[in-house]
Order: C-alpha cells, then structure tokens, then sequence
C-alpha cells in the first residue's frame, strides 16, 4: 500500500554555470493514509522536494511513483489532480479580487468537472466554514479562515494526497491548534496521505507517523514519532532541532545565580 | 528569582486609542507593569496590542495614536511629558529597540558598518575613526568573526542571522538601559535563534539591562525570560514568573498552553482555545 515511492530524487534550479542542485539523492517511500514529514532549516530544500513532487518543478532527476504509476516529466490530468498543494501564507496564495466561491471554481474549471456548485459547497463544508463565505473576498476573512480555504482548494479536485508546505506557521498557537485538527480530522475521514513540510518539529511529531530530517539537500535522518517522543534519536542535528522547538537553552552561561 | 532592587521602566495604567472614521479603536487599554534590570516577556496573539506597547514607550506610535497613561516613567525621564528634541537623545542610546527581520530594518543603501557608527557618531559625537574602532570591537562581541570585512558589507550581502546579529551590535553599542526586542527572531532558523539568542542573553546580563522581549512563541519566552506579561485584546492578562508558567491560573494563558503541540506532552488533539467576552471586562 505504498502511496508516493521516491527512488534517488535530485532536483536542481538554474542550467549551465549557474546551475544549482538543491536536492541530492533522496529516497523515501510513503504508504497510504501515512503522514510523511520533512523538517529543515531554510535553504534545505525540503520545500524542493515538495515542489518536485507537486510537478512544480520538473528539473529532477531519478524516479516518482505516486498511487502506483510512474510519473514523467510530462503528467496526465488525472496524475497532476492526485497531489495539491497548500501553501505557507493564507495573504500571499489566494488571489485578492477574487470571490472565495471563484477561487475555489477554478480547478473545477482546468480540471473539467462536472456538479462545480455542489463541490464547491462540500468543500467549505468540509474545512467547517459557513457557505456563505463563498461570496466574500480575502480581507474579508482572518488568517485561518483563509488557511482554511487553502485547504478546500486543494480538496476540491478530490485528491489522495496533499503536499503541506508549512500549512501553520503563519498562524497564531491558537489558530494552528484549529488548522492541525483539521487537517488531522480530514486524513481520517477521508483517508488521505499527507506530506508535511515544516521547521517546527513538535508540530511535525503531532501530526506525523514518520519524519526525514534534512539539511543541504540530503536526508540526515529519518525518524519514527515514536523516537521523537522518546528522544532517542540518531543524529546531533534532529536533536539540535528538538531543542528548538522546546524554545532557549541557555548555552555558555556557567551556573551562577548569585545575583 | 529575585526581585530586582530598582526600576528602569514603569508604566501605569497606559492606553493607546486610534481615532477612525468609524470611531476610536483601543489597540491597548489600562496596561501596567514595570521593568528592571531583568528579561521580561510581553506575548501576545497578533492583534493584542504587543507590539504597540513597545513603540508607545519607545515614542514611535503613529501619530494619530493617542497614548495616555497615569505614569510613564523611564529612569529620570517622563516620557509622557518630556518634548520631542531630547527624545531624540533617549532614543537609540538609552532605550533601543531590536526588529524583527534585518533585511527589511537596515538601510539597503549604507555599509553595516557605517550604519552601526552612526549611532556613536550621533548619540556621542566621537571621531569617525573612533567610532569605527568602537564598531569593529562591537562587531567582534557579538561573534562576527571577520569585523574588518563585514564592516564594509551591505545589508542584502549577509545571512539573516548576521543580519541580526548586526542589529543587536548597533542597538547595544550607545550602551542603552533598556532594549526593546520585537520579535528579534522570529525570522530566524531554530539553530541561528539560539546563537543569536545567547549573545543577547550575555549582553543583558553582562551589562546589567533591562531587556523587554515581544514575540508570540510561548515556549520560546518561557525559557529565556525572567517574567512573562501575557496580552489578550489590548489587556493584560496575567503576569507570571517564566518558571510557574506552568501554574498559569488566567483560562487565557492555558488555553495557549494547551493549544502548542509539544514533544514533551504528546496529545492526540489539540485543545482549541475558546474565547470568553468576560476576559475583555475590567
């Protein structure tokens, strides 16, 4: 029941001298309804892989099997409605002037489906937002009421898989609780399989069964939920990371508080 | 933790309005607390009045912004009262204030280096020799190894996390009492946080500052700083040493407790924070 097989992924930007490869050899696989997670510091192309996987970016190399069919440089309609997106920023990925209910046509109409009205309405209904927002527009809306529609966009097309891309980092703790329920909720009910791209680490163990560690490119490691939780994993790096989440470790100061 | 002997800071009873065409909208209303020598916290969701604290005090607030207080003392100064011309000798050299994201708060079109002397140049009116020398040591206090080279960069021709630390080194240079950081690192990554992090640690503590610390990342706050303020809709709402954070008795601060995903506290689902009108009363 693997969902997304990933053989020797490179992916690079740029041709001649400035060609960069920003992804180097990565493997991984990730079964049906699994919660995969990429974690990172900016610049490690965890994003990258994403993009690759999505058919954003199709200067890679190596071999992507999703739901059992090799994918090429060139996808079939039905191959590029298998995986969407959702992006890290609910003001910048939405088009300002249009309607909600437009935003959420769209792939309705690239895509050539039929019943659009009802879709669209199962869509807000899904994500747990009122109907009539389809008549609103952006501003009109708070950065999770916008994250949600984020979200109904890219259920709309019915996919199996969403490719997350830092989906709560530009939310409040309160706000990113909601979305990571959500998100959790829709997975369950629907049976999808997730990719989650983020640099906090506690909120790719919440949601996640397995996390890939990365940096410059490459996997360092990759760890269960399980090791998470119980801090046995492998490599300085995760733990660096780890530490992070749980906020500042006073490093250089001696132990004196006689102040 | 003990109670620090002396107070740098003391604001009472402050309030910040915006006057609108709709009417007036209070982005802070009735906060006190006061400052000293020590890391205090102030967290907040976006939208609780944070940030307008911080710039209220620095005298940075827009300038329909009404700001009343009771009492708005900074050491010997009265910063409700005190004019606009000898503010410009608190700012930057008594009261400092660090932002959150350097590519967007340094001037593109100026070296670091020239921009850090600038504040020496301005607050103590020192050579430009002498202000050069006093930069590159600076530079070397908050661990740039190459001062004599990054002297001479721009802005965009460094990381975020140099960049920062840039502005923690022109910020403490004129050697102020108290710092106001705005989210310093918030767009930083989680291994140049903690570098950047612990050179402000040791400045604080090394020079004996006031440090007020604005961000919204609970756990973050709760480990570096000595007290935390805790802000809903313009309020505050709780004031709690960062060690009992724990102990947060405010529904407010424990639903935020609760709604962090934590690797230490694993939990199926995530607590959803509930808002109650009754905390916008008193």
């Amino acid at each position: 029941m693997t969902m997304i097989k990933v053989d020797h992924l490179a992916v690079s930007y740029g041709h001649g001298d400035s060609l960069l490869r920003v992804v180097n050899d990565v493997s991984f696989e990730v079964a049906k309804g699994e919660t995969f997670g990429l974690v990172g510091e900016s610049g490690c192309g965890k994003s990258t892989v994403l993009g690759a996987l999505a058919g954003r970016n199709r200067q890679w190399s190596g071999s992507i099997r999703i739901d059992d069919e090799t994918i090429g440089l060139k996808r079939s309609i039905s191959q590029l409605a298998k995986q969407q997106m959702v992006f890290q920023d609910p003001f910048g990925s939405i088009h300002p002037r249009h309607t909600i209910g437009r935003t959420l046509l769209e792939p309705l109409e690239i895509h050539g489906k039929d019943n659009r009205q009802e879709r669209v309405e199962k869509a807000l209904k899904d994500v747990g937002l009122p109907l009539n927002f389809r008549y609103r527009f952006p501003h009109q809306l708070s950065g999770g009421q916008r994250q949600r529609v984020a979200i109904a966009r890219a259920l709309i097309l019915e996919p199996r898989i969403l490719l997350l891309d830092e989906p709560t980092s530009a939310l409040d703790v309160s706000i990113q609780a909601e979305i990571l329920n959500l998100l959790k909720d829709l997975r369950d009910r629907e049976k999808l399989t997730y990719i989650l791209v983020s640099h906090d680490l506690a909120v790719v163990a919440h949601l996640c069964d397995r996390v890939a560690i990365m940096q410059n490119g490459g996997f360092v490691e990759v760890a269960t939920k399980a090791q998470l939780l119980a801090d046995t994993v492998a490599h300085p790096y995760t733990r660096v990371l780890m530490d992070g989440s749980r906020g500042y470790v006073a490093s250089r100061r001696p132990v004196d508080t006689t102040a | 933790m003990l109670k620090p002997p002396e107070n740098i800071l003391t604001v009472q009873n402050m309030s910040v309005e915006f006057p609108t065409l709709s009417g007036v909208v209070t982005a802070v209303r009735n906060v006190s607390f006061s400052v000293g020598r020590e890391k205090v916290g102030i967290i907040g969701e976006s939208g609780s009045g944070k940030s307008t604290v911080g710039r209220a005090i620095m005298r940075l607030q827009p300038p329909q912004a009404v700001v009343k207080a009771d009492r708005l003392q900074f050491e010997d100064i009265n910063l409700l009262t005190v004019p606009e011309e000898q503010m410009l000798s608190v700012r930057g050299r008594r009261i400092s204030m660090i932002l959150q994201d350097p590519k967007y708060s340094l001037n593109p079109v100026m070296t670091v280096g020239e921009q850090i002397a600038e504040t020496v140049i301005l607050h103590e009116r020192v050579s430009r020799k002498e202000a050069r020398q006093r930069t590159l040591a600076m530079l070397e206090r908050v661990n740039i190894r190459d001062p004599q080279r990054v002297f001479d960069l721009y802005p965009h021709e460094v990381s975020g996390g140099m960049g920062q630390r840039i502005m923690i080194s022109m910020m403490l240079i004129a050697s102020p009492s108290l710092i106001i950081a705005d989210e310093p690192t918030s767009a930083l990554d989680v291994t140049v946080r903690q570098q950047v992090l612990s050179i402000l640690d040791d400045l604080v503590t090394e020079r004996n500052l006031g440090l007020i610390f604005i961000s919204h990342d609970l756990n973050l706050v709760r480990s570096f700083c000595d007290r935390v303020i805790i802000m809903y809709a313009g309020r505050v709402v709780e004031t709690i040493a960062a060690a009992d954070l724990d102990d947060a008795q405010h529904p407010y601060t424990r639903g935020l407790l609760n709604a962090l995903p934590s690797l230490d506290h694993p939990r199926d689902r995530l607590e959803v924070l509930r808002r109650d009108p009754a905390w916008l009363e008193n």
